[in-house]
């Protein structure tokens, strides 16, 4: 027979425990005792429920199904009374008798109540308007109570006096709160953090009196108001005490185990000298410490698991460093470690902003963060978190600890993040994860990111990939040579690749790969950034080979998550006609196109368009391609103007088409994205675009380079100020080209301008040191007058079925079966 | 799969070279890819990751890239080379009228 385990407690740690054995493949025959007559609900979320944001229902963790699922005999409304731990049984209040192997105690904790004169009434329990809030059925009590009520005064300033407070708001017009001691949530925060949290939790309406002793509850038969010690007399009719909580070792004790302020119990939460007794959770002294959070408890609960199923026989808890993060009554509060500096040469950092409800402290020692508290701004807490609970090296400016100071949020360093902390958040990769692959053989960056696709998303984590990467290959980080190549098929950077390309005459993608590339290997990954090249360097005499081309650029659409195509017409500037959304709504209906959609450029998309209807939507449509598919000059975002806006300083509609119609369709090393504002109230957005114009009294324009509002937001760096849209437009086309001649495959102008630099940008593109600007201007030139509207490329297939479907979303020619 | 002959898909101009195209054979999708060496491939035609339709994506003579999420295949074999679930390969072959055919899956 399988060994008898009886849990007493049928809260978050003793279930949470049989969860963890059970994980584990179990192996007793499992018998719980619950003295509440509910299954095993959520504790920390009675504040939600007394808040009303929560439904009760909403609390329950495990349902009575999951017991008998598993198993398990459950006795609700059972309370344990006496345990034998000589005849290894134990009794309940009913005089029933239930014999184990193993005994579990899992009792929690309960509310602590001061002996205040009056809290009781003889006979009755508490005085009637008097509650504790620790058990659904005192948070139930305590609604009720509470709505047909005016006045709440709650004794206890700390986190459950806090929530308390602010839950009650919901159910009555007025609270006090009154805390013993000299600040709010005492012994997590310091003085100051204390004051800030109590102006914050002022400002939503609670009162609060500090350093307040509740001497006397006053009223007969109801209660009418609390006496303070000094005298003051706050009148209320609800009375909530939340002055702390002790472990519920009453049973325990009466065994004879050894109590203290809880049950003492050893690593691996035995209790002491008892062979088959063990306590976890809030009412288990651990090396004379109680937790009252639940990670610590989920931590002893593994380690008793473990130790139970022999699982792990050296499983051994060794103590929680706490570290909390909470939202208390609405504000949002961190602590860890100590509060406050307690040696002389502890360093200390304290930033407040009173205003604001902002307070952070730090303390360091000996270079580690051994404690840290953060009121109303709590961003950084994942990395103290770390830092405090690993003893992690900090960084030498200290400052970093409080903010991010401007860089990239993946800032910190590679040793500091935690194993599972996620670093690509777009294809969901780990530290851990990259770090087994660097293990595993690969030392590149490249080739992690290959292997991975940490970094292939949105490519905002390269940084942190390329970091960790160095970081695991401790210095064996293999320098990847293919990261100096426009392509990583071609061994050679853009300026050699675009020289040989030239000194030999290579015209296409194929010859590239021919003569260039040693044995003559194509390389997928490598065709489309060749064929933005060559059609850059050659217009005309380009010799398009359509298979260099990525399937966007095929069919002139962006392919969607379904593998249906978006259908975005040119619309210049933004501006277009009753006519023009006429026949673009006509089209949509008579297609059924699944969504239509303005984007954010200021067009009109047409989403969800089967591959083998585009050339008919396009025909249809007669407009021209708006490109938004391709690594290629896209739109001109422009707002008003001075035509009607009554703030427009130039007319910036005007100026973004003539933009748009000159430099439409041009491919680059990626998508060229512009706007024109009226003026410097940029409504267009334009100082976060690859190239932004904005008016300026006066007739004035100027030109912004290198903005991003995508994954990175960069403001653009001023390139010039000019005195006519000739010039924005001659500046522009140069830019665009010498943006498209030197900037690597994919760099966008927010990468390209900050790594080029605006002063060398400027020094070639408005004041032509270098004399190239003529040259820039004719090959632009050349480029615009090579543009051909894809679009029209409809009445006949470019190539065999350019157009025919790749998925099941229409019935594919069947082949007939011989 | 239907004995020796296997199944004839079309004319291989009906794939251009560096493409791929998807066909149905017995109700299933295939892509196929045109090398520029002048051999064909034929993989099963959605990738495993999200459906993404690989006719679609870029090769050369070795791999074919997802249009979707770039994951990389193994246009001989269907192995993924990027840490997804395989592809199915499939035996296939031009005749000598310039039909592309899908043996049957015993071993030519």
């Amino acid at each position: 027979m399988a060994p008898r385990l009886v849990v007493i407690g049928n809260g978050m740690a003793g279930v949470r425990t049989v969860e963890e054995i059970l994980a584990r493949g179990g192996g007793f025959e499992i018998t719980v005792f619950g003295d509440e007559p509910y299954g095993n609900y959520n504790r920390i979320m009675l504040s939600n429920v007394l808040a009303g944001v929560q439904d009760e229902s909403g609390i329950f963790l495990n349902d009575l199904s999951w017991y008998a699922d598993n198993a398990i005999t459950l006795h609700t409304g059972t309370r344990i009374t006496r345990i034998d731990r000589f005849a290894k049984q134990v009794y309940a209040e009913d005089g029933s008798a239930t014999a184990y192997d193993t005994l579990i105690i899992a009792t929690g904790s309960r509310a602590f109540v001061p002996p205040i004169p009056g809290i009781h009434r003889p006979g009755r329990g508490y005085h009637q308007g008097v509650f504790a809030f620790r058990t659904l059925d005192d948070t139930r009590a305590m609604i009720r109570y509470a709505r047909e009520h005016e006045r709440a005064v709650v004794i206890g300033g700390g986190l459950l006096g806090l929530e308390a407070a602010r839950g009650l708001q919901n159910h009555l017009g007025h609270v006090t709160l009154v805390h013993a001691a000299g600040h709010l949530m005492n012994s997590q925060l310091d003085a100051q953090g204390g004051a800030i949290l109590r102006r914050s939790v002022e400002q939503l309406g609670i009162d609060i009196v500090t350093g307040a002793h509740t001497t006397e509850i006053l009223g007969k038969h109801e209660v009418t108001g609390v006496r303070l010690k000094d005298g003051r007399v706050l009148d209320c009719d609800v009375v909530v005490v939340a002055a702390g909580i002790r472990a519920n070792a009453t049973v325990a004790e009466t065994a004879g185990l050894v109590v203290e302020r809880g049950i003492v119990v050893d690593d691996q939460m035995r209790a002491q000298d008892e062979p088959d007794i063990y306590a976890v959770g809030e009412c288990a002294q651990h090396r004379g410490e109680t937790y009252g959070l639940v990670a610590p408890l989920w931590e002893q609960a593994k380690v008793l698991a473990d130790h139970l199923t022999g699982r792990d026989p050296h499983a051994a808890y060794h103590g929680s460093r706490v570290a909390t993060k909470l939202k208390v009554a609405g504000v949002d509060v961190a602590a860890m470690g100590v509060k406050e500096a307690e040696r002389d040469d502890d360093e200390t950092l304290v930033f407040s902003e009173p205003r604001k409800g902002v307070y952070k402290s730090v303390v360091i020692r000996d270079g580690r963060l051994i404690g840290a508290t953060l009121v109303g701004d709590v961003s950084k807490v994942a990395f103290l978190m770390q830092a405090f609970d690993r003893g992690l090296a900090l960084p030498e400016d200290r400052v970093e600890l409080m903010f991010d100071l401007g860089g990239p949020p993946a800032e910190v360093s590679a040793a500091e993040l935690a194993d599972d902390a996620q670093v690509c958040n777009c294809n969901g990769v780990s530290k851990a994860a990259i770090v087994q692959t660097v293990h595993g053989g690969c030392r590149t960056v490249s080739g992690v990111m290959d292997k991975t696709r940490a970094g292939k998303g949105c490519g905002t984590c390269k940084g942190l990939v390329r970091q960790i990467v160095e970081w695991a290959a401790g210095g064996e980080a293999e320098e990847d040579p293919k990261a100096s190549w426009y392509v990583p098929g071609v061994p050679m950077p853009k300026p050699e690749l675009m020289h040989a390309i030239r000194t030999h005459g290579l015209r296409s993608v194929s010859s590239v790969f021919a003569t260039l590339v040693p044995g003559g290997e194509e390389d997928a990954k490598s065709k489309m950034g060749l064929a933005s090249l060559l059609k850059m360097m050659w217009g005309d005499e380009y010799v398009d080979e359509r298979d260099a081309r990525f399937i966007n650029d095929r069919v002139h659409a962006n392919i969607q998550r379904d593998g249906t195509f978006s259908v975005v017409p040119q619309m210049k500037g933004g501006v277009t006609t009753p006519a023009q959304l006429r026949r673009i709504a006509e089209v949509a209906e008579r297609h059924d196109v699944p969504m239509v959609k303005l984007t954010g450029g200021q067009r009109i998309d047409l989403l969800g368009v089967p591959k083998e209807k585009l050339p008919q939507i396009w025909a249809e449509l007669d407009m021209p391609s708006g490109y938004a598919y391709g690594k290629s000059f896209r739109t001109v975002k422009t707002c008003v103007g001075s035509d009607f806006c009554r703030f427009g300083v130039g007319d910036s509609t005007a100026l973004g088409i003539a933009i748009e119609e000159r430099f439409q369709g041009i491919e680059g090393p990626g998508k060229m994205k512009l706007a024109v504002t009226g003026c410097p109230r940029n409504c267009a957005e334009a100082y976060v675009k690859d190239l932004g114009v904005v008016a300026v009294d006066g007739g004035r324009w100027e030109i912004y380079v290198g903005g991003a509002a995508g994954a990175h937001v960069r403001k653009g760096d001023l390139l010039a100020t000019v005195g006519s849209a000739d010039e924005v437009i001659t500046l522009t086309g140069r830019f665009l080209q010498y943006y498209r001649e030197n900037a690597n495959w994919l760099e966008r102008t927010y990468a390209f301008v900050p790594r080029v630099g605006i002063e060398h940008l400027r020094a070639i593109v408005v004041d032509d040191a270098e004399g190239l600007a003529a040259d820039l201007d004719a090959a632009m030139a050349t480029s615009v007058a090579a543009y051909r509207d894809p679009w029209k490329e409809r009445a006949e297939p470019v190539t065999p079925g350019q157009f025919r479907t790749s998925l099941p979303l229409v019935v594919l020619p069947q082949v007939p079966v011989r | 799969m239907n004995g020796l002959r296997g199944h004839r898909l079309g004319p291989l101009d009906e794939i251009p070279v560096g493409e791929g195209r998807t066909y149905t054979v017995d109700g299933e999708m295939v892509a196929v890819f045109r090398l520029r060496d002048g051999s064909v491939r034929a993989v099963s035609a959605l990738c495993p990751h999200r459906g993404g339709p690989l006719a679609d994506g870029q090769i050369d003579n070795t791999v074919v890239v997802c249009p979707m999420h770039l994951f990389v295949f193994d246009l001989a074999t269907g192995c993924s080379l990027s840490g997804q679930p395989d592809l199915t390969s499939f035996p296939v072959g031009v005749d000598a009228d310039r039909t592309i055919v899908i043996y049957p899956e015993v071993s030519p």
